[in-house]
């Protein structure tokens, strides 16, 4: 056989067995779109097909829109997410360059602090701060959904290994130019990172949209379901009789996320792999 | 005339004004470390020795007894059992399947963007609603598995009902969601390895891809592999949606896992105190793979 | 052992020209440097010839042989790269065996486990042990076997480099800018030793860098490179006597040779600056540029030529005099043997050249074949202008 050949080959092989590959990874989408398709009577067959022969999407996005208040779970994790992110830059990003450019009695002991509450898995945390937001009355609202992930150990961290690489001249320069140690944080510093705390943010969204074991344990009401809960909660009520509309609710919930991620999959999977980091 | 002030007392002057800023700016974050991760994380261990229930007026210190409790029952070992297999099972299978994609994805120039895109997909997607179109594909009846069974000439099976398979159905779809993570992490060490080496390599005469791979890559690749398998562990050693919407830990306890143990118990049936023992339990393996992993991490190859 | 000859090699990537058509023949046992500018296709040229990267058309015939399609191991040439690549979980030892293991052992006797109860492999790693001491003996590198690439100095990395190029007996040594890692010092120290090895082993070397004072120093022959093309190859001496080639003129010594604007006249005569040279050529009227190197500028109290001290260069052994004068685009620069004789910045100086100094080139850059007539029409001057 030529090289040449060969290299064909080589290449047919690699590209045959990916596909393969990815056709099981694409097939519970596939799928999921296909019965989102479908009417009742096609989805209860034993007849296998991918394509309905009736197509029933909009049916069934109507039925699961008028079943579950679709577009209030979605606002709630906008909220919710966004609500998160906001204050974690907040107050990661001062404690960030506190730790990375300012010299204090006790800052290695607090570094050493964050890098160990990095350790701390979140379901271990649980049970006693649900007790402390039973004590402080606020189960049940998007306090008890937010106020936990406030503070997020792995943002300062992330951000004082970013401020370590900003040149300590820069931020002479804008002591020079009269900026106080406040206004530095978010004139200077806050500019120089927006790399780093875009992937900082994705990683923080997509981690709180998708998150299910917190809002499980602090809601009660419905109208504050967070999106997974949300289809977790459908699924119950619908218990496996109505398979179309929850897999189109299932699409709906998971959208905003995947429509994201194939715009800027670059990005996401870089902010998703900072997990790595950790 | 005004007495010459030392300039050195400006400088401590200057420094304590900075490092009152530095006070201020790291107290929000310091303060809420306290409130939310590391009283917490003493709150836990400090309940796992009462008997305290939610809404409860008063508790007691009792001691080992929640261990006690917690050691001789049945339903924790088989969770702890369950868990560990999860762990088992899932573990080797993302990892080699990351890397074996990982691998073939660099091997050729074509399409490189779409592979990725598609295996970290799962990734992506909001887990729950994934584990509801799992639980239809392995629908009994009209599920797509057991059609595709079926056309196959095979017995169907009730994959998430029986409590033989219920465990591994989970595992199945632990590796699915799993595997475009390690993949990406796989990528990223792949395209670290020097160019170079592989020149070396073949100026050497390791000539097939097996050789090249021994050679270079595999042992290359050694310490991202070292970190990916810990970072898995860690992350199957915290499954808890998946048996929450799809078994609820049955059929009768045969996919029950730690942490919905410790959900049901603290959650449920509301004892705080023997749920804060289960979670430290949990906590004691997650931090020993933590440990394990920075030490490991930091035995990166040193190359100049 | 081996001679090398390279056929109208081409070398494109995606789309864009590399290598444009290269000629050379590497004679058995020599010592060739090939120097350019960065980017001027001289370490693919040398990849090329290691088997790395196939041409796009063209030859490469080892002895005689087409080296088409063979793999890069299977040609024999050993290869020390710029950055070392050493394996870094290899130990010295190991590193150096690489290269002998592939060889001599079988893929069954490499594997891991298995490998060890094959019949063979206990004499072969006893044979390989032998060979990679006696190396190592030869580098002076014996108490470093144990060690890994990592725990290595510059230095040491780059006789391992060569240790694993050396133990294999190749039949060519292909170094790619193999010292433009290490420090100023080590580097002068490294090329005396590379010379020795050559000495030493008498194989043929075949030396990529873009410093074209290493080439000049290590090598017998030099080949310049520039913009994907082999302009000239020679002696060192012979390349920076007699460039063919302006760019070469420019590439080769420092500090750059020094161009005048320049002018044959219809009577082919060249003259520059207004002044006609007392010199010849048989080329056609028109433009062409007057090149002198800064050795051969000779300073003058009163000049035939003349311009202002703008900058000076003083080495201690030796001062170079940076003259700006009207009519060149760039200050002459002239050696000063003697420092202390150098004028002050913003002295008017006088200044001029030899004929024999001069190399002209016409517009393209090609070198004019020029002559000196018969010294009976003017007296012999210090500088003939």
């Amino acid at each position: 056989m030529t090289p040449r050949a060969r290299m064909l080959l080589c290449s047919a092989i690699r590209h045959i067995v990916l596909h393969a590959g990815a056709l099981v990874m694409l097939t519970p989408f596939i799928w999921m779109v296909s019965t989102a398709s479908k009417p009742q009577t096609e989805i209860f067959s034993s007849d296998l097909h991918l394509i309905p022969y009736h197509f029933a999407l909009w049916d069934n996005l109507r039925i699961a829109f008028a079943k579950a208040d679709l577009w209030r779970y979605l606002l709630n994790g906008l909220i919710v997410t966004t609500s998160i992110f906001g204050l974690q830059v907040l107050v990661a990003l001062p404690a960030a360059y506190a730790l990375s450019k300012l010299r204090f009695l006790g800052r290695d002991v607090l570094f050493a602090l964050v890098v160990f509450c990095i350790l701390i898995p979140p379901q271990a945390t649980a049970i006693p701060v649900f007790l402390l937001l039973h004590k402080l009355g606020v189960l049940d609202s998007y306090a008890a959904l937010v106020l936990p992930f406030t503070i997020s150990v792995f943002g300062i961290f992330l951000m004082r290994q970013f401020f370590k690489t900003v040149p300590d001249d820069l931020i002479d320069a804008a002591r020079m130019d009269g900026i106080s140690e406040f206004g530095i944080v978010w004139r200077v510093m806050l500019p120089t990172a927006i790399p780093a705390v875009t992937a900082f943010g994705i990683f923080s969204v997509v981690a709180h949209w998708n998150d299910y074991f917190w809002p499980l344990i602090v809601l009660n009401s419905e109208h504050l379901q967070t999106p997974p809960l949300a289809v977790a909660h459908f699924r119950n009520n619908e218990a496996g009789a109505n398979y179309g509309p929850l897999m189109a609710a299932a699409m709906v919930i998971i959208a905003p996320l995947v429509i994201a991620f194939l715009f800027a999959q670059r990005r996401f999977i870089e902010g998703i792999t900072l997990t790595g980091i950790k | 005339m005004a007495p010459r002030v030392p300039a050195r007392v400006f400088a401590s002057f200057r420094r304590t004004g900075r490092s009152q800023a530095a006070y201020a700016l790291a107290a929000p974050a310091f303060v809420l470390m306290l409130l939310m991760l590391i009283g917490p994380l003493a709150g836990v261990i400090a309940l796992s020795f009462t008997d305290y229930q939610l809404g409860a007026p008063a508790f007691s210190w009792i001691g080992l007894s929640n261990y006690r409790e917690m050691f001789a029952d049945r339903v924790f070992w088989i969770s702890l059992k369950n868990t560990l297999t999860y762990v088992a099972i899932v573990v080797p299978g993302a990892v080699a399947l990351g890397l074996g994609v990982a691998l073939l994805i660099q091997s050729g120039a074509g399409l490189k963007s779409w592979y990725r895109t598609v295996y970290f997909l799962p990734v992506m997607a909001t887990l729950i609603a994934m584990a509801i179109v799992w639980e239809f594909m392995l629908h009994p009846q009209f599920g797509l598995v057991n059609g595709l069974l079926r056309a196959a000439g095979l017995q169907g099976h009730s994959w998430l009902q029986d409590r033989g398979t219920a465990l591994y159905s989970l595992c199945v779809i632990g590796i699915w969601q799993a595997t475009g993570f390690n993949m990406v992490l796989f990528l990223a060490g792949l395209v670290s390895i020097p160019k170079h080496l592989y020149d070396a390599a073949e100026i050497d005469g390791a000539e097939g891809a097996w050789s090249r791979f021994r050679l270079v890559t595999w042992p290359m690749l050694g310490p991202v592999t070292l970190f990916v398998v810990a970072i898995s562990a860690i992350r199957s050693f915290q499954v808890f949606d998946t048996v929450q919407v799809l078994t609820k830990g049955g059929p009768s306890k045969s996919s029950e896992v730690l942490i919905y143990t410790m959900y049901t118990e603290g959650f449920e049936f509301f004892r705080s105190g023997y749920g804060a023992a289960v979670t430290v339990v949990f906590l004691a393996f997650v931090l020993l793979l933590t440990l394990l992993k920075s030490a490991l991490g930091n035995r990166e190859v040193h190359y100049a | 052992m081996a001679e090398i000859e390279i056929r109208a090699l081409r070398k494109a990537f995606d789309g864009a020209e590399v290598l444009k058509g290269v000629d050379l023949t590497i004679h058995d046992g020599e010592f060739i440097s090939l120097v350019g500018p960065s980017g001027c296709g001289k370490s693919t040229l040398l990849r090329v010839i290691a088997g790395l990267e196939p041409q796009s058309s063209g030859e490469v015939r080892i002895d005689g042989a087409s080296a088409d399609g063979v793999r890069p191991s299977a040609r024999n040439l050993a290869m020390v790269f710029q950055s070392y690549a050493l394996y870094p979980h290899l130990s010295v030892f190991d590193n150096i065996a690489v290269p002998l293991r592939m060889k001599r052992l079988s893929a069954l006797e490499r594997a891991p486990f298995v490998g060890r109860l094959m019949p063979g492999r206990r004499r072969a790693e006893r044979v390989i042990r032998d060979d990679v001491e006696r190396v190592a003996a030869q580098l002076e590198i014996s108490p470093l076997l144990k060690r890994k690439p990592g725990q290595l100095s510059g230095g040491q990395r780059q006789r391992v480099a060569v240790g694993r190029a050396i133990v294999r007996q190749p039949r060519a040594f292909l170094f790619d800018e193999p010292l433009s890692n290490l420090d100023a010092k080590l580097r002068v120290h490294m090329r005396a030793e590379i010379a020795q090895l050559h000495r030493q082993l008498k194989t043929t070397f075949i030396y990529v860098t873009h410093d074209q004072a290493e080439a000049m120093t290590m090598s017998g022959r030099i080949a310049v490179m520039i913009g994907g093309e082999l302009i000239q190859a020679g002696a060192p001496a012979a390349v920076y006597e007699d460039p063919c080639d302006i760019r070469v003129a420019e590439f080769v010594g420092t500090p750059k040779i020094n161009a005048f604007p320049g002018r044959i006249r219809s009577d082919g005569r060249l003259e520059t600056l207004g002044h006609v040279l007392h010199m010849a050529t048989p080329a056609p009227e028109g433009e062409c540029r007057i090149c002198v190197r800064p050795e051969r500028i000779e300073l003058a109290s009163q000049g035939l030529l003349s311009g202002t001290v703008v900058h000076l260069e003083n080495l201690g052994s030796e001062a170079f005099v940076h003259i700006g004068s009207a009519g060149t685009d760039a200050p002459v620069v002239a050696r000063v043997n003697d420092p202390s004789q150098v004028p002050a910045i913003g002295a008017t100086v006088g200044y001029g050249f030899a004929p024999e100094a001069v190399r002209a080139f016409d517009v393209d850059g090609k070198r004019i074949a020029t002559s000196i007539p018969s010294r009976v029409e003017r007296p012999r001057e210090m500088a003939v202008v």
